[in-house]
């Protein structure tokens, strides 16, 4: 197997190393501009005398057919955005690397330093880096494809056991860190010492908003490694969804209201009607779509290929609709994977289902990689202004009011729930309340009109480093040290699923008995309904199946593929398969060394045509600083290899 | 005890409460629906139980029901099964069911795994010679699988059947081929579903409140 996985990617190493050599050999011809043809033009050739000459084209000037030509203005987008796309997943492999680095810090924050690095290097030569945290750019590519991922992978009985205090957090707790952090920031701002006494109540408020809200982005990279118990899991998950909603309502809320100079009783009352709307708005059309994209793939038996496609048009369609109408998209879209998921995958094909789990998580990857890339880059290339006390009172104030807030909120809701959360588990949650790019993306397309936005940004980029760093790093050791209950979340036994159901089915029939009923209730409810009513509709195939024999299928599918795998070596479809399942050891050390050079020599040569694409002085430092890094790393990490 | 209306017979509350765990309250609305099940008779019979609507629908009532008639539940050591149950014996069933307070130990959270897993364990055995043999798995899993359609004993059986492996390869390792799996002890049962953290997931939420109002609608269905 090893030697098999050495030889492969010695063949992968030198097709990219042909390809870049390729690349690199272009501007050794003339690096200068061919004035580009229109398009669509048909190049008119003058006539062709029949008793020719020596030359078929006889041009006044001396130009012969241009054997190689270069056209880089045409496909200047697209290319560069595929090289940026490559070296932050190159940036991604090279952790992997050497795995043990990725256990103790999460990869959010190797991809921060790692862009801090490049925008460092970009900000010395007076480029710009591309416009990734814009507000369009952000909002309508980047994002989408991490939350479909988060909610089309988000677990649902846990999910909506909890949904209470999921809501609950979300909902009231943000609104009580906005308006907690708003009114002690604006009273903070009248402190003279700190010369911010510029920045008035609506602001604050405004910032506060923007600021205070979990983020799924940060939150889900660093959780899903760690893991904890599965109340507090899904209510961590849950909450940065769907604090979306009250984030939107409360920013457009405080930009409307920035504006005016007084706030008037009716604006605070219609404030709360718009989050209903908004709130219930988004899910409801997350719902909408997702049974409709239910309901389409019941057809689809005869044209399986474009199957996932479906998929994600109807979920990207939830979202940007709800963008249209300014509602929240986080919640429609999380919505809309919620509803599918369940009925699309029993009409789908096999295959489909791979494909599109696969490409969600593949999409959902790429997007995290590049955010948080381009938050290390932007970090260095925009302006800052820098306030000690402005920014050190937010970071205090941020931590003081999550505390509160968590420790407040779940003294209210500790009697609704059945397993009530203790202290650790409360230290966890407030603990675990990382900031990241939804809130620098929302305060660096705040109007200009905002007196201070150079300050709003280096606040929000410092916090957004010290959660993400700091609280992103401590967290897996302080989980451990204070002992949080955990759940092992890979439970896949027969056994493990039918006393699941059998434990599921006593509840309910003991709560019928004593006439006390709680969400099983309603659980089994909607099972009649479903089973009675929405199956029939919605899927093609209706054969009531129990989630046993479900599981029993698929965990026989398994053992085969296991068997055809061993005994006759490389099946493709199996591996596709399994290798969903497995992770695969690591390769030994003796290949390590060989891999880990391969590596800087591709990023060596991806760097340099990228920066060849950008400018010629950028490249020239690009060379200069990887060969530093090159030879400095180069040893530590090798004799590390050795000794681990 | 006699007809207990009101929750002013403190001393016998106060004796179900300790050996139980339920607060008074609790104690009063369990009673009450007692005695709408029983009809205001001091023993509840099967009879009684099998008319309840909603429960008609569960796959496993009949398991359900036997579990409250069954001795070993009653926790004084006894074995077999009776006809007719008292207050007493309802509410220690029941007890099996209440969630875990707060702040426990390891042991004691471990003690109440335990229990809830024993009531499990003596749903299947039903023969009661203390291990759950392949029969006795099939049969539960049979009716578990009862309202999913047609989907015939065959496949309960293999499904059962992988499920007993299962355990045989967790809790023997590695047998040797004539070597024959008895049946799932208590211990083993307790190894293969350690990761399930019954303790969270096998609770009933007892309220404060009165819902037996809610409930009127089983006695006028039963005359």
């Amino acid at each position: 197997m090893s030697t098999m996985g050495g030889l492969s990617q010695m063949k992968l190493a030198v097709n990219f190393l042909t390809i870049g050599l390729v690349i690199l050999s272009l501007p050794c011809g003339s690096y200068t501009e061919i004035p580009p043809k229109p398009p669509g033009s048909v190049t008119v050739l003058p006539p062709v005398k029949p008793a020719g000459g020596p030359q078929a084209f006889p041009d006044a000037e001396n130009s012969n057919l241009p054997v190689f030509t270069m056209d880089y203005a045409r496909i200047q987008v697209p290319f560069e955005v595929t090289l940026w796309v490559l070296l932050a997943s190159f940036a991604k492999i090279g952790f992997h690397v050497y795995h043990k680095i990725t256990f103790w810090v999460p990869e959010s924050c190797l991809l921060i330093s790692i862009g801090l690095i490049v925008g460092a290097i970009m900000h010395s030569v007076h480029e710009e880096p591309p416009a990734v945290l814009s507000y369009n750019v952000f909002f309508l590519f980047m994002l989408p494809p991490i939350v479909l991922e988060s909610g089309y992978f988000m677990p649902t009985r846990p999910f909506f056991e909890n949904v209470g205090t999921v809501l609950w957090f979300a909902v009231v707790g943000t609104l009580w860190n906005s308006i907690g952090i708003g009114m002690s920031l604006y009273a903070v701002c009248q402190i003279e010492a700190f010369e911010v006494q510029d920045i008035n109540l609506q602001e604050n408020m405004l910032f506060a908003a923007i600021i205070s809200a979990v983020d799924p982005v940060a939150v889900l990279s660093v959780f899903e490694d760690v893991s904890v118990n599965e109340q507090l899991y899904i209510v961590v998950f849950g909450e940065c969804l769907f604090n979306d909603a009250v984030t939107v309502v409360l920013y457009n809320m405080f930009i409307f209201v920035a504006d005016m100079p007084v706030v008037e009783p009716v604006d605070v009352f219609l404030g709360v009607a718009r989050f209903f709307v908004v709130g219930l708005g988004g899910m409801g059309f997350g719902v909408i779509f997702g049974f409709v994209a239910s309901f389409t793939t019941r057809f689809t038996s005869n044209v399986r290929e474009i199957e996932p496609l479906f998929i994600f048009m109807y979920s990207y369609l939830a979202y940007l609709v709800a963008e249209l109408f300014s509602i929240s998209s986080i919640m429609a879209i999380v919505t809309c994977a919620l509803t599918m998921k369940y009925y699309v995958e029993e009409n789908v094909s096999q295959r489909s289902c791979t494909t599109i789990r696969h490409v969600v998580k593949m999409l959902g990857t790429i997007s995290e990689t590049l955010i948080f890339f381009f938050l290390g880059v932007v970090t260095i290339t925009t302006e800052h202004e820098w306030n000690w006390g402005y920014i050190m009172f937010t970071l205090l104030l941020a931590l003081v009011w999550r505390g509160l807030g968590v420790l407040v909120l779940t003294q209210i809701i500790n009697p609704f729930r059945t397993i009530p959360f203790n202290f650790k588990d409360q230290f966890i949650l407030g603990y675990g309340g990382l900031r990241g790019a939804i809130s620098f993306a929302l305060v660096f397309t705040l109007p200009d009109s905002i007196g201070r936005k150079k300050l709003f940004l280096t606040t929000t980029i410092c916090m957004i480093m010290f959660t993400v760093f700091i609280q992103g790093i401590s967290i897996r050791p302080l989980i451990e040290f204070i002992n949080v209950r955990r759940t092992n979340r890979n439970l896949e036994t027969i056994n493990v699923e039918i006393h699941s159901r059998l434990i599921e089915h006593t509840i309910a029939g003991v709560e019928d008995l004593c006439g006390q009923w709680s969400h099983y209730y309603w659980k089994d409810k909607f099972l009649k309904f479903n089973n009675r009513i929405l199956r029939k509709i919605l899927i093609r195939d209706n054969r009531a199946e129990s989630s046993i024999v479900a599981l029993y299928k698929k965990l026989e599918l398994q053992n085969a593929m296991e068997i055809l795998d061993t005994v006759s070596g490389d099946i493709n479809a199996g591996s596709s398969i399994v290798s969903l399942q497995y992770v695969y050891p690591l390769s030994p050390s003796s290949s390590c060394s060989l891999s880990l050079s391969l590596y800087f020599a591709l990023s060596l040569i991806l760097l340099l045509s990228l920066s060849l694409a950008c400018s010629p002085s950028l490249s020239l430092s690009l060379v200069l600083s990887l060969t530093l890094s090159c030879s400095l790393f180069y040893p530590l990490l090798s004799k590390g290899l050795k000794s681990s | 005890m006699g007809a207990l209306q009101s929750l002013s017979d403190e001393p016998e509350y106060r004796e179900l409460a300790e050996k139980t765990g339920f607060s008074f309250e609790q104690i009063g609305i369990l009673h009450k629906r007692f005695k709408q099940l029983s009809h205001n008779e001091d023993m509840l019979r099967r009879a009684d139980l099998n008319t309840i609507p909603d429960l008609a629908c569960n796959p496993i009532r009949t398991q359900i029901i036997e579990a409250f008639f069954d001795k070993r539940n009653f926790h004084q050591n006894g074995d077999g099964t009776v006809e007719e149950i008292s207050f007493e014996e309802f509410l220690v069933v029941m007890s099996h069911f209440r969630p875990p307070a707060l702040n426990m130990t390891e042991e004691q959270r471990e003690k109440v795994r335990r229990e809830k897993l024993r009531f499990l364990f003596n749903m299947h055995d039903t023969d009661n010679d203390g291990t759950i043999t392949l029969e006795e798995y099939r049969h539960v899993v049979e009716e578990l699988l009862s309202r999913s359609g047609a989907l015939g004993k065959e496949t309960a059986k293999g499904i059962a059947d992988a499920a007993m492996l299962e355990v045989a390869s967790i809790s023997m390792g590695h047998m040797e081929p004539d070597e024959f799996y008895e049946g799932i002890t208590f211990e083993h049962f307790l190894k293969i579903l350690k990761d399930i953290e019954i303790e969270t997931k096998m609770n009933i939420r007892f309220l404060n409140m009165d819902t037996t109002t809610l409930c009127n609608r089983d006695s006028s269905s039963i005359r």
